[in-house]
């Protein structure tokens, strides 16, 4: 089990590198001058040649690419025009407001969508089925800022349930002592209950938000592989064996019917963390996706840089653990490693 | 058959819901089964024997349901038995062993594990217990050192073995009854037997009474008691195997039976009484060795394939059972050296079970995949030194042809009968004009028997048996000289593979051609071919005319293949076979 | 897989069938029986109609603002109310449409050639064509597709062009998995065999025998992109990349609007939100009456 989880790490670093040259390309190969770039829009041409020289923009690329992996390797990402401040930080301090809200929101949407699946296939043609079917469809048609959108004007303006979409906590809250990160956790180890209700009440609505995104495909794949399954031939075999129900269901056909949703697990994260931007500019959640945002407009492309390569490196980590869950899961896969 | 029958099925008819409408799948049938009988169900596909089986389990999928009729397991009816009875008696009181036995298992649970699950739903045990007797009953059904393949799970395991376990599984409570739905189909001839054995000793000697589904008359009349012959839906008779075998009354078990290949009939007799009246069989005889023109010499031909390339089920299995300190070659040699002959306007046969490497053989042969030595000489040219890509464009690339094993997938789904037998004469023929190889495929048509009104035809409009047809005229259409024929009957169903083994002789005495048939049945190739050649492992064992190696084989391989191959113990009819009495 | 039909299910396919204008019966059959799929064909049609005629037709300039009659709710001058501007977001909601759909399709266009070719060619041929192919998408499917699509905007440039490549680029790996795993599972298929054995060439039996094969489920594929590109065509000038304003384009329009959704002013982002909606639903279920057309066996 080790050998083949080291075996599939192994297969990540082609992947580490292609993301880094990826990164690097978009900013010193595409047509642009990333000296205008990052000498920002009020830049004199003397100010460009600076800067370019500072980048080492004018020297050949291979040594450019080996200046750029060296600073990654030191953890510089470069520091952000408009604050001044360096990008690793920046993003350090913001990333677990992201991973917070992505986690809780797929975690919600797990809650949600994979016994909505197993109960439509378990009851194909029911009321649970087309409930289903049409959430599966209007989910995944349903822009992600619209949908945030419409729940903050239904439970904040029309319903006054949610606090004022401004962030983590509102202006009266203070953040709980930092320990994870996460202010649903971190308020707990404090023992500060009222900082997480609060903090609770922010994160419900984006994080709905996300759930309701990734709800769709995630229900689809889970109805999709259940149906298959239970009209596979070992099903039958167990049913023609006399086993209950449940039995044939949970340790039958749901565990074979978890495989391919794992696999889907990976797409849907890749919609999560780019829907994650948007869900952050709705509802100015602190996260790395508005800082990404909020420097794209001032043509500040450091941040973004760096942004794009801390998202492609999560991405790649969660897929690893994606791939180890399936292992765990799967025989198959586990001992042909 | 005195007394209350174990099982009694009176005047079941089973209706599907489909898009078209509803279906009756089995209409009217009387099934039953006595205590400690066996009794078979006959039929080809679509007759509706596995779907009887399901009705009797209740375990008919949603589409499906018993419209009429009563069926009475042990004095329970079952028709109207709630869930929960019916729960306590599958697999306790009435079990099933499924056909794709690797299908038929949970594929990421241990075996014992699922042999467990059964015993702890219907036998009051502790865990620790069970675990004991699901190893016994492994032990049962003969799988060597059960306490370790207790945690194997099914890919780790071959198609026979898995079946062993399907059968650990199904006689775990000890039930009374067991429906066997196919339960070989899919498995080689030799593993096959060694399975049926297994079933008849286990059943026999707890008792049971058993319902074999098969699709085969021969493994119908050699294990059981009585035989009832199922068509669309329809029980057409019902016998003792006797009866059935020698003296069957229903047309269409006549049928049936004079298609199945068996010992001691020509491939006329294979034809239904009105067609084979008018085609009287030739005798072949051995052709003479002074007179040999060889067509085809292949010699000391390998093909090795990376070990690397043998990933997957069956590469686990391998790696699994390689526990030596022998160290393995990478490679892994699917042909290993083997030499042979084909004359002009011969038949050779090709047979060895799956994994023996005559596929890889005849493929080639056919240049499609290249050779990794020896050398194979077609008419005097060593062909097997012409890389495979550069083969396709060659002028030889008209002689050698192939008939495929499944004749749905060897046709373009997009492509038109009539276009698919075109194929070949627009990219290598003379015949130019679309008039001129219209007329060409009409022709050819004519020749194999397909209607003309068939060729605007796509594939999904045809059946099973036109299809072939369509691939028989797609391979001929060029004249070849050497035809491979890749178990070109493996799916049909028996009485369409009479028809289609009929077409190809009288194609090749019309036309001249040298076929090369592989496949996997010795009774199907005796009778299209004048010589055998027996493989196993990548090497031939035995080789020679067909005659002498059906009755006297010399290798002990070919005897345990001839042994395996179902044989009634009683004799054939009088009407049937007058010419000849079993062979050996 | 054929003869693994579903349990106990009669084998009554193996009759043949008297031969018949197929598609369009089978189409019309679908329609009928999945009334929801017509439904998607009528919403198809009016989108188009917008797209081509909205322009010419909307009751209001949808640049000209007007300040006395800034936000105004819906009313009968003004079906779907007012922005900041005054502008008439009905005017405004209808004219997107041409652009929204552009945009779309140019992307989804030039990924099906790239990443349909691309695909099709590495999965026949295997080999180093299949290791370049799938390592380049690989690639791309390594980044979370919305934030690499944010990257390539951000880098090439702020324009709509932009936005198009970056929309094809980040589809290009759907495609190519498509099509390399249908060109391979055909490649060794008895059909296949019998072509080659027939004298036809690599290139012959790739456009001849695999594309037609593979083309309904390419046609499904485009089908379910084309709302992906439309969310993410519009997710990109929602924070502001590409489309710049004045230009209406429902994006930037929610975006517009977001900020007044606090104060109550909710008809602004609705409207062109909900337009965005009903187009991409209209292509997915489109995508998932085309799969049953193509394919029912597939059904989800």
């Amino acid at each position: 089990m080790l050998a083949t989880i080291g075996k599939r790490f192994m297969t990540v670093i082609p992947t580490l590198i292609g993301v880094v040259i990826v990164t690097f390309l978009l900013t010193r190969v595409l047509p642009g001058d990333p000296a205008v770039y990052f000498a920002g829009p009020a830049a004199t041409p003397q100010s460009i040649a600076e800067i370019r020289k500072t980048l080492g923009l004018d020297r050949p690329l291979p040594e450019q690419f080996a200046r750029y992996v060296g600073d990654l390797a030191k953890g510089d990402f470069g520091n952000s025009l408009s604050t001044g401040r360096p990008v690793a930080t920046e993003i350090t301090s913001r990333l677990p407001a992201s991973a917070e809200l992505t986690l809780f929101g797929l975690i919600m949407s797990l809650m949600i969508a994979v016994p909505l699946g197993i109960v439509a296939a378990v009851k194909q043609g029911s009321w649970v089925d087309h409930t289903c079917r049409v959430v599966a469809t209007a989910g995944v048609s349903l822009p992600v800022f619209f949908t945030g959108l419409l729940l903050v004007y239904v439970f904040y303006y029309l319903a006054g349930w949610a606090p004022a979409p401004v962030g983590r906590l509102d202006a009266f809250a203070t953040a709980p002592p930092q320990v994870t990160g996460f202010y649903l956790i971190d308020s707990l180890i404090a023992g500060d209950l009222e900082t997480f209700r609060a903090s609770l009440g922010q994160l419900l609505l984006p994080a709905l938000t996300l759930a309701v995104f990734s709800l769709a495909p995630i229900a689809r794949m889970t109805r999709a592989s259940m149906l298959a399954v239970l009209s596979s031939d070992f099903v039958r075999t167990a049913r023609a064996s006399g086993l209950k129900g449940r039995t044939v269901i949970i340790t039958y056909a749901f565990r074979n019917a978890m495989l391919p949703v794992v696999t889907t697990l990976g797409m849907v994260f890749s919609f999560l963390l780019g829907a994650n931007v948007l869900v952050e500019k709705v509802f100015a959640w602190p996260g790395i996706g508005s800082y990404a945002v909020e420097a794209l407009l001032q043509s500040d492309f450091a941040p973004v840089q760096g942004f794009v390569l801390t998202m492609a490196v999560l991405y790649v980590v969660l897929n690893l653990l994606i791939d180890i869950l399936y292992g765990v899961i799967d025989p198959r896969v586990r001992l042909e490693g | 058959m005195a007394g209350v029958p174990l099982l009694d099925v009176r005047d079941l008819t089973v209706e599907f819901q489909t898009r078209r409408g509803t279906v009756t799948a089995v209409r009217n049938v009387d099934i039953s089964v006595a205590k400690g009988e066996t009794v078979a169900i006959v039929g080809e596909s679509g007759s509706g024997k596995s779907v009887t089986s399901y009705a009797v389990m209740r375990i008919l999928d949603r589409a499906g349901r018993i419209a009429e009729g009563s069926v009475t397991f042990g004095g329970i009816d079952i028709r109207h038995a709630d869930e929960d009875d019916m729960r306590n008696l599958r697999g306790r009181e009435i079990s099933m062993i499924f056909q794709n036995p690797r299908a038929a298992l949970n594929p990421i649970r241990k075996v014992g594990r699922q042999i467990e699950d059964v015993l702890l739903e219907h036998v009051k045990a502790t865990p620790s217990e069970v675990t004991d007797k699901a190893v016994e009953i492994l032990d049962q059904v003969k799988i060597a050192r059960p306490r370790e393949r207790y945690h194997a799970y099914p890919f780790e395991l071959s198609g026979g073995m898995c079946q062993r376990v399907v059968i650990a599984l199904a006689l775990a409570c000890r039930p009374q009854l067991l429906i066997a739905d196919e339960p070989t189909t899919g498995l080689d001839v030799t593993t096959q037997k060694t399975v049926m054995d297994l079933i008849v000793e286990l059943t026999r000697e707890r008792g049971m009474s058993t319902i074999l589904i098969t699709h085969d008359l021969g493994l119908a009349a050699t294990y059981c008691d009585r035989v009832m012959v199922m068509e669309k839906g329809n029980v057409v008779e019902s016998a003792t195997a006797r009866a059935v075998f020698t003296e069957p009354s229903h047309p269409y078990t006549r049928k049936l039976m004079r298609a199945t290949p068996r010992p001691g009939v020509s491939l006329r007799d294979l034809l239904p009484e009105d067609a084979s009246g008018a085609a009287s069989a030739v005798t072949k005889l051995p052709v003479a060795a002074g007179e040999r023109k060889p067509l085809l010499t292949v010699e000391k031909l390998v093909k090795e394939y990376p070990r690397k390339g043998l990933e997957g089920i069956g590469g686990t299995v391998k790696k699994l059972l390689r526990r030596g300190p022998v160290p393995e070659p990478d490679t892994f040699r699917a042909v290993d050296g083997i030499s042979f002959e084909i004359d002009r306007g011969e038949s050779v046969g090709l047979v060895g079970e799956s994994g023996c490497g005559k596929s890889t053989t005849s493929t080639m042969i056919m240049r499609l995949i290249d050779k990794t030595e020896g050398t194979i000489l077609f008419d005097g040219e060593d062909i097997g030194e012409i890389p495979a890509k550069a083969f396709a464009r060659l002028p030889l690339r008209k002689r050698i042809q192939m008939v495929f094993q499944d004749p749905t997938d060897s046709l373009n789904p997009r492509f038109t009968a009539a276009r698919a037998i075109a194929d070949p004469i627009l990219r290598l023929g003379d015949i130019k004009g679309g008039a001129a190889v219209r007329a060409r495929c009409e022709e050819l048509a004519r020749q194999v028997g397909l209607p003309l009104d068939l060729l605007d035809r796509f594939p999904h409009q045809l059946s099973g048996g036109q299809k072939a047809r369509v691939g028989i005229a797609r391979a001929i259409a060029l004249k070849p000289d050497l035809v491979i024929l890749d178990e070109p009957t493996a799916a049909l169903d028996v009485s369409v593979q009479a028809v289609v083994l009929n077409l190809l002789q009288d194609l090749k005495e019309t036309l001249g051609m040298s076929y090369l048939f592989v496949s996997h049945d010795l009774n199907v190739v005796r009778l299209l071919c004048d010589r055998v050649i027996v493989m196993c492992a990548g090497k031939i064992v035995e080789e020679g005319p067909t005659e002498r190696v059906m009755s006297a084989p010399e290798a002990q391989y070919t005897r345990d293949l001839l042994a395996a191959i179902p044989q009634p113990k009683f004799g054939r009819s009088e009407s049937e076979s007058p010419r000849r009495a079993a062979t050996s | 897989m054929s003869d693994t039909a579903t349990a106990g299910a009669p084998a009554i396919s193996a009759a043949p069938k008297p031969p018949s204008n197929s598609l369009f019966a089978h189409a019309r059959h679908v329609v009928s029986e999945n009334p929801v799929t017509g439904l998607a064909f009528v919403l198809f049609g009016i989108i188009v109609l917008c797209a081509v005629f909205g322009p010419y037709v909307v009751p209001h300039d949808p640049l000209a603002s007007k300040t006395t009659a800034a936000l105004q709710p819906p009313s009968l001058e003004h079906w779907f109310g007012t922005d900041q501007l005054g502008r008439d977001i009905f005017s405004r909601v209808v004219v997107a449409t041409r652009l929204d759909l552009f945009i779309a399709v140019t992307s989804v266009a030039l990924v099906f050639v790239a990443g349909g070719f691309a695909g099709i060619a590495a999965g026949y041929f295997g080999g180093w064509t299949d290791r370049l192919v799938s390592r380049l998408a690989d690639t791309i499917m390594a980044f979370p597709l919305f934030v690499l699509a944010m990257g390539i905007v951000a880098a090439l440039g702020n324009t709509v062009t932009n936005i198009v490549i970056a929309t094809a680029i980040i589809n290009f790996p759907l495609y190519v998995r498509v099509a390399r795993a249908e060109a391979n599972v055909r490649r060794e298929a008895g059909f296949v065999l019998a072509a080659r054995l027939s004298g036809n060439g690599d290139f012959r039996i790739l456009l001849g025998h695999i594309l037609p094969n593979i083309m309904p489920i390419m046609m499904v594929q485009v089908s379910l992109t084309m709302g992906y590109a439309i969310l993410n065509a519009a997710g990109l000038s929602f924070i502001g990349l590409g489309v710049k304003p004045p230009t209406p384009e429902w994006g930037i329009m929610v975006a517009e609007g977001a900020a007044n959704i606090i104060s109550g002013e909710w008809w602004i982002a609705f409207f062109p939100g909900a337009a965005l909606m009903i187009a991409v639903f209209c292509f997915n279920l489109l995508g998932d009456g085309l799969r049953d057309i193509v394919d029912p066996q597939r059904r989800t």
